[in-house]
């Protein structure tokens, strides 16, 4: 099911009455989610995503725009009307039912021609819940459930009713690291197998771009880039993104073009033909880096990380944004650490260059 | 664990509470066994320095009584009417509250009343408005009718004979129930709608994202996710309704009962007060562990009824 959002727009009166200052959750959102995919919202705390999720799934309303599930317009739609599969951010799982009840419930409440009778729906439920590989558990309680264990039960509920769109809130967050890595190729498995179209939330960008076939960043209820994440990730349209994307985050200078000639400090680092002098902004990812003894950009040494196949340089570098530089290199460099300053040439396609105010990409060609 | 050679002082601190729970607990519990165990115990005899045997006579004779019988019987119909009477009633208003937003606090505080009234207080005006004698406008004529009567007359019924002179028991028996289960609503409420607010938001949401109809989100999320806050509703309750007793002299006056039907409505606690009152403390005492029994079983049924039907 294609969903499409079409100026969507959430603005929250103000609780504060005296300021009168009302919130925009979510502003002017416009977007197709194609059939089958699975998308990730990606941005920090208070960017919209939860809100447009919810928005999505008809537990709020929006303020303005339209949602559509394929051609239907369900803007005016409720919740129970849509055909949605929720997987809420702590579950939400009936803690004094079974997971066989807790499954089974979506069904028992279908009226009508959807009627199913006890066999139908224990049918379902055990094949909701085999395929999310809770078969064995379903006569537990919550309560005697792992945390992963609970996220399955949570998506096999969702998923039982056999729901046009899954929407999934922060569906990793409650998990600790191995089970979310885990949980999350199970997702995307999951998704793979009933190709219904998922949407899900997160402020976890490698969790985001691990899983998804496009994430879309959103920053202050403003969608700041759509696109695959292979795509936003080498060719960010601004400062946020490039910064909110990649481990370790991408390495920011004050730098300058005079001349056609980029400047970090007081160092030419690459050419810019072409592009008239100014103050910028300069994002060189991590892996942007390459050690080398005439390198043109100078930094002092701090420390080195070892990774195993990569080494992490730690520099500091006057001009830096950041208190340190972090470049990725690999371990087959010998660095002697005896020395104070260490130089690097850059890689082009990993430098990005950003108006110094307005911190939007300027595309020029760096060579 | 304290240090052994701190723990005097943990004693020290401990020993005004201790002193005063055995003083005043735990030696009357004890004494009252004593007591229930001597046959035809007197407080008064005792103090002429009688002497009395062992045995479970004074249980025997208190099984015996007609009024005993009557007592219990009015306590377990008092128990058996109000409190599921009461628990459902505050149930719906408790969710009903919960659910409208504005007034809330308002209406919650105004429920909340009764709790915080005198409860002789409010039966004494109960006791006017199921009245059946009051002087007219004139003052000369006494034979008005009290403000319920006066509805049902207004609604075309026929006026009842509620508490005086001539009533029927089942009528005492109506007022007492309406009297109770209204008093007891506002600790009832306000525990229930505690324990509503309580409940996460999300298994809302959840219900509605299922489509789920709201007497089922009520009967299947509601009411189990309630069920700790009804257990203690219910097994308080009955054990409130066991101790009854204010009640009816708040509407009744000593008498318990019509004027010409003295004790009718009297209960377990009642009868303990009358045998005390009448220098039987072997009896009162063996009417104190009857009751005592009574409510021990009955809280261990409900437990055990609970146990099965409650999620925590």
């Amino acid at each position: 099911m294609k969903v499409t959002l079409q100026n969507l727009t959430k603005i929250f009166p103000s609780r504060d009455k005296k300021s009168g200052k009302e919130v925009v959750a979510v502003n002017d959102f416009t977007f197709e989610i194609p059939d089958g995919k699975l998308i990730g919202l990606l941005g920090p705390s208070g960017c919209g995503k939860s809100t447009t999720l919810y928005m999505i799934s008809g537990l709020q309303k929006p303020t303005a725009g339209r949602i559509f599930f394929g051609d239907d317009d369900v803007t005016e739609l409720s919740t129970e009307n849509r055909g949605i599969g929720l997987v809420f951010q702590n579950y939400a799982l009936y803690p004094h039912m079974s997971v066989k009840q807790n499954i089974l419930f979506p069904l028992q409440n279908l009226k009508g021609k959807d009627k199913m009778t006890k066999n139908e729906m224990l049918e379902r439920a055990y094949e909701a819940a085999r395929l999310v590989q809770i078969d064995e558990l379903m006569d537990r309680k919550p309560s005697e459930l792992s945390g992963g264990q609970q996220q399955r039960v949570a998506i096999a509920r969702a998923l039982v009713k056999m729901p046009r769109v899954l929407l999934l809130d922060e569906p990793l967050s409650n998990l600790d690291a191995r089970l979310r890595l885990q949980t999350r190729e199970e997702i995307r498995r999951i998704q793979k197998e009933t190709g219904i179209t998922t949407v899900f939330v997160t402020h976890d960008q490698e969790e985001a771009m691990s899983i998804s076939d496009m994430i879309v960043v959103m920053k202050l209820g403003v969608v700041q880039q759509i696109g695959k994440p292979q795509e936003v990730y080498d060719n960010p349209t601004n400062l946020f993104v490039a910064k909110f994307l990649g481990t370790p985050p991408i390495n920011v200078f004050n730098g300058n073009i005079t001349g056609g000639k980029l400047y970090i400090g007081e160092e030419a680092v690459m050419d810019v033909p072409g592009v008239e002098d100014q103050a910028v902004t300069v994002g060189i990812r991590p892996e942007g880096f390459e050690l080398a003894d005439d390198g043109k950009l100078t930094c002092n040494l701090s420390n080195v990380e070892v990774m195993g196949r990569d080494v992490s340089v730690v520099s500091t570098n006057d001009a830096s944004v950041n208190p340190v530089i972090r470049s990725i290199i690999n371990a087959d460099n010998k660095i002697d650490l005896s020395q104070t300053t260490v130089r690097f040439n850059l890689k082009p396609h990993k430098v990005f260059i950003f108006n110094a105010e307005t911190e939007e990409r300027l595309y020029v060609e760096v060579k | 664990m304290v240090d052994n050679k701190q723990q005097w002082k943990a004693w020290l601190y401990l020993s005004p509470a201790i002193v005063l729970l055995l003083v005043f607990t735990v030696w009357p519990i004890f004494n009252t066994v004593r007591m229930s165990l001597l046959e035809n115990y007197s407080g008064l005899k005792a103090a002429g320095g009688a002497v009395f045997e062992f045995g479970f006579g004074n249980f025997e004779k208190v099984v015996q009584y007609k009024r005993f019988k009557e007592c219990l019987t009015n306590t377990v119909l008092l128990c058996v009417l109000t409190v599921p009477i009461s628990t459902l009633l505050a149930l719906l208003i408790a969710v009903t509250l919960n659910s409208i937003k504005p007034l809330q606090k308002l209406l919650q505080t105004i429920f909340f009343l009764p709790y915080v009234t005198n409860s002789i207080a409010i039966g004494m005006v109960f006791a006017a408005m199921f009245n059946i004698i009051g002087l007219r406008p004139d003052g000369i004529n006494a034979d008005t009718w009290g403000i319920i009567n006066n509805v049902i007359q207004f609604f075309g019924g026929k006026p009842v004979n509620w508490i005086n002179q001539g009533s029927q028991y089942w009528a005492n028996m109506t007022v007492m129930v309406v009297y109770i289960v209204w008093n007891a609503l506002p600790f009832k409420i306000l525990v229930l709608l505690g324990g509503l607010q309580s409940i996460n938001k999300q298994y809302y949401d959840a219900a509605k994202v299922d489509g789920t109809s709201r007497r089922r989100v009520f009967s299947r999320i509601t009411v189990p996710l309630l069920s700790p806050m009804l257990a203690y509703v219910i097994i308080t309750g009955f054990i409130g309704g066991f101790k009854e007793y204010t009640s009816i002299v708040g509407i009744f006056g000593e008498t318990m009962g019509p004027p010409d039907a003295a004790n009718r409505l009297n209960t377990m606690v009642g009868f303990i007060y009358d045998a005390l009152s009448s220098n039987s403390q072997g009896r009162a005492s063996a009417a104190a562990l009857i009751l005592f029994a009574i409510i021990l079983a009955v809280t261990l049924f409900n437990n055990m009824v609970i146990k099965k039907h409650t999620h925590y």
